[in-house]
């Protein structure tokens, strides 16, 4: 059983919750590899994307768990909402409550939104991403993942490379797999990585071909463009020739590797398609288990007692 | 119009008393002031009190409030009898912003915490930058205000830090000091002119130290908790920077300065160092500062949203040596109210602030209690030293000075509920924290207020 009516980050969250909802995800993959692919299990009940940032992969696939479930999904994205003429957040939430949500799947810019409203809706609030804090159910897709593909996480050497200060992916496997056990490294420029990530007991490598020395699973990020020009580095050029992932970088890494990539990918930039589409890639399998772990989420709140 | 405060804890620096005995007000100012030796105090038990008025109470105003009409007399016993509070560090919000918090609810939170005398920032709008404005406030603090308000200018035209505002036609309107406040002065000529141009009225420049190309994006401390909360840290250095560039040009001008808000360990010792050299500075720091860390913004508490931000507790360290050696002459309280409405948003897009007037005494006592200033010492940072920066003459028992008077039950604990403020700013970080010490009365411009 979960204790918190949301899910809002994995630092909320105990180990013993994280198996559960690994464990209950397993249950959910066997559904999607059935012929009919939906369960009866949350007919009635009704799901709010309520996506403040713009997103395909994480907001659909949250409609597709949630129809899964057989929940009834209303998207609210928002050009079309009364946001642009002013109304407030919080009236927003309220709003969708009051239409009788029983989901509200929350992302946004500002770190703390799904908090705030966790904090003054009586729905299930679930983070689908908020600001540079977290994105807990892609930590939570990783975890099962790398469960799947190498029998356990506990021990396993786990490089991230890339833009870990403002990626909230990052941030939510750092604190799932440290729960779990692996042994963590970043790769990245200093301006990328928070010095105080140190501090958390987690070696810090500013050279790709040192960190990425016998690794058994390798998380790529996601080079956002609009660091560029910000001081952070100086070209993605220049970015892509240190720390890009190439076929003669990732042949430092054990021969059994993974790669994972939470997406969308810079071809090119922080991958190369050789990788990426190659045989030690795990992405598309990423994409289909985070479908797995929605619904795991989604049931599991629903059987929070309030 | 008599009132005769008998058998109090008398504290006022500005004489050396630290002693009970009675204070005699007449016509709103101290009559007479009279310190019992230990026999006379011994003596008095037994003997009627040296005046008479008869003890009768004004029939009240409004709430709370009675006026001076008949003569009254206070029984101080057990209580703290000091000066008015000086608070050279408020946001009252008027004009423009009367949502947040007026002058009459400000200066209303004020005199509830033992306040007096208030000095408000020119983040007002229209920007207090010229006289209409410095006189607006100054009217409009005689018609509603339950305290004195003194108006603190802008150092440039809006706040822009482009061209030097009006000071000299300010200061005969009334501004006693001036600051660009939370728009810091970032060119350095400007600043430097400032601090010039300032010594002909011989009036403190007041600065909040912070190099906004350093903090931009930041809204907490920079550091393991900004990393975990995934929020825009504020380095510490980003008040660093500006504290050494002020005191710089401070000593190359000869002008006053005064740092506001001091919240870091490493602007506690560049002011240290400062003063040593002799320059011309004097700092202040927040109750918020000595007394809670960013933890407070753990689950994204938006009334801990401050700026300068809160920090550690190597800080907090720091802060109450500087206190304590005198480094920081100065506790105010960068009083900044907001609506409701403004805090309860996205993190990132509420606004910095703290409503501090009516926590800020019993936050202080604190440091009473700790051992780290006597009450005396916390008499100096809370009403001598502002009043000899901002040279006000005021804080002093002296027979024929003003009579603002807070009279301080040190042991009366209480638990701090933001609705029960009279200010119409509820951010407080200390939201049922029970704290010990509050004021029990203040009088001021010739009332007394109960509370």
């Amino acid at each position: 059983m979960l204790t918190n009516k949301d899910l809002l980050g994995i630092k909320e969250l105990s180990v013993e919750e994280i198996n559960l909802i690994l464990d209950t995800s397993a249950g959910f993959k066997d559904v999607l590899g059935r012929d009919i692919k939906k369960v009866p299990t949350l007919r009635g009940k009704t799901t709010v994307n309520l996506f403040f940032e713009p997103s395909t992969r994480t907001r659909t696939s949250f409609e597709l768990a949630a129809k899964r479930l057989s929940t009834d999904v209303i998207n609210f994205s928002v050009p079309t909402s009364s946001v642009v003429k002013g109304e407030s957040l919080i009236d927003t939430a309220l709003t969708v409550q009051a239409l009788g949500a029983d989901f509200i799947i929350i992302r946004h810019s500002s770190s703390g939104v799904p908090h705030l409203l966790a904090k003054k809706l009586r729905v299930s609030v679930i983070n689908a991403g908020d600001g540079t804090n977290e994105h807990p159910t892609q930590a939570l897709l990783d975890a099962f993942t790398i469960r799947e593909k190498k029998g356990k996480i506990e021990g396993l050497e786990i490089a991230i490379v890339g833009d870990i200060a403002h990626s909230r992916v990052a941030k939510s496997n750092i604190y799932s797999l440290k729960k779990l056990g692996a042994r963590l490294r970043l790769i990245g420029p200093p301006t990328l990585i928070p010095k105080e990530m140190e501090v958390m007991g987690i070696d810090i490598f500013h050279n790709m071909e040192d960190g990425l020395r016998d690794v058994d699973v390798l998380m790529m990020l996601r080079i956002q463009m609009e660091r560029q020009g910000k001081g952070f580095f100086p070209s993605t050029e220049e970015y892509s020739r240190n720390w890009g992932l190439t076929l003669e970088r990732l042949s430092l890494a054990k021969d059994e590797v993974i790669v994972m990539h939470p997406g969308p990918m810079n071809r090119g930039i922080e991958i190369t398609s050789e990788i990426a589409d190659g045989p030690r890639s795990v992405i598309l399998e990423q994409v289909t288990n985070g479908l797995a772990v929605r619904m795991a989420v989604m049931y599991l709140l629903a059987g929070v007692k309030r | 119009m008599r009132i005769l405060i008998k058998n109090g804890h008398i504290i006022d620096p500005s004489q050396g008393i630290d002693a009970i005995g009675d204070i005699l007000i007449e016509d709103e100012k101290i009559k007479e002031i009279n310190i019992q030796s230990k026999e006379q105090r011994a003596k008095s038990k037994k003997d009627s009190p040296p005046t008479h008025p008869s003890p009768s109470r004004g029939e009240g105003k409004g709430e709370g409030e009675s006026l001076l009409s008949e003569s009254r007399i206070i029984d101080a016993k057990g209580l703290y009898v000091l000066p008015g509070l000086i608070d050279m560090h408020v946001h009252f919000r008027e004009p423009g912003f009367e949502y947040k918090e007026t002058i009459k609810t400000g200066t209303m939170a004020a005199v509830k915490g033992g306040f007096t005398t208030v000095c408000c920032m020119p983040n007002t709008y229209p920007v207090n930058d010229n006289a209409s404005v410095t006189e607006f406030i100054i009217r409009k603090a005689a018609q509603e205000g339950y305290c004195t308000v003194l108006p603190i200018g802008a150092i440039t035209k809006g706040q822009k830090g482009k061209e030097l505002a009006e000071i000299g036609t300010m200061i005969n309107e009334g501004c006693i000091a001036f600051s660009d406040d939370g728009h810091p002065v970032m060119n350095s000529l400007i600043m430097r002119r400032a601090l010039e141009y300032s010594k002909t009225f011989d009036v403190p420049v007041i600065s909040h130290c912070e190099d906004l190309t350093l903090s931009e994006g930041g809204v907490m401390n920079e550091g393991l908790m900004s990393v975990t909360l995934g929020l825009g840290g504020i380095p510490p250095e980003a008040e660093q920077i500006m504290v050494f560039r002020d005191i710089l040009l401070a000593e190359l001008t000869g002008g006053r300065l005064h740092i506001a808000h001091v919240s870091t360990e490493g602007s506690v010792n560049l002011i240290r160092y400062a003063k040593k050299r002799g320059v011309n500075v004097t700092a202040e720091t927040c109750p918020h500062y000595f007394s809670i860390t960013e933890d407070a913004v753990k689950g994204f508490d938006s009334n801990a949203k401050v700026n300068p931000p809160l920090r550690t507790e190597r800080d907090i360290k720091a802060i109450k040596e500087g206190l304590r050696d005198g480094t920081i002459d100065v506790i105010a309280t960068d009083h900044a109210p907001h609506h409701r409405d403004e805090k309860l948003r996205e993190f990132d897009m509420a606004p910095f602030g703290i409503s501090g007037l009516e926590t800020a005494l019993s936050l202080s006592l604190r440091l009473v209690e700790e051992g780290i200033l006597t009450m005396n010492q916390l008499v100096e940072k809370m009403v001598l030293s502002p009043s000899r920066i901002l040279r006000l003459n005021k804080g002093t028992f002296k027979v024929g000075a003003n009579a603002d008077i807070a009279i301080v039950d040190i042991n009366k604990e209480y638990r701090v509920e933001s609705e029960r403020f009279v200010s119409k700013g509820k951010n407080t970080p200390f939201e049922g924290w029970v704290l010990k010490g509050m004021c029990f009365l203040t009088i001021c411009k010739g009332k007394v207020y109960e509370w």
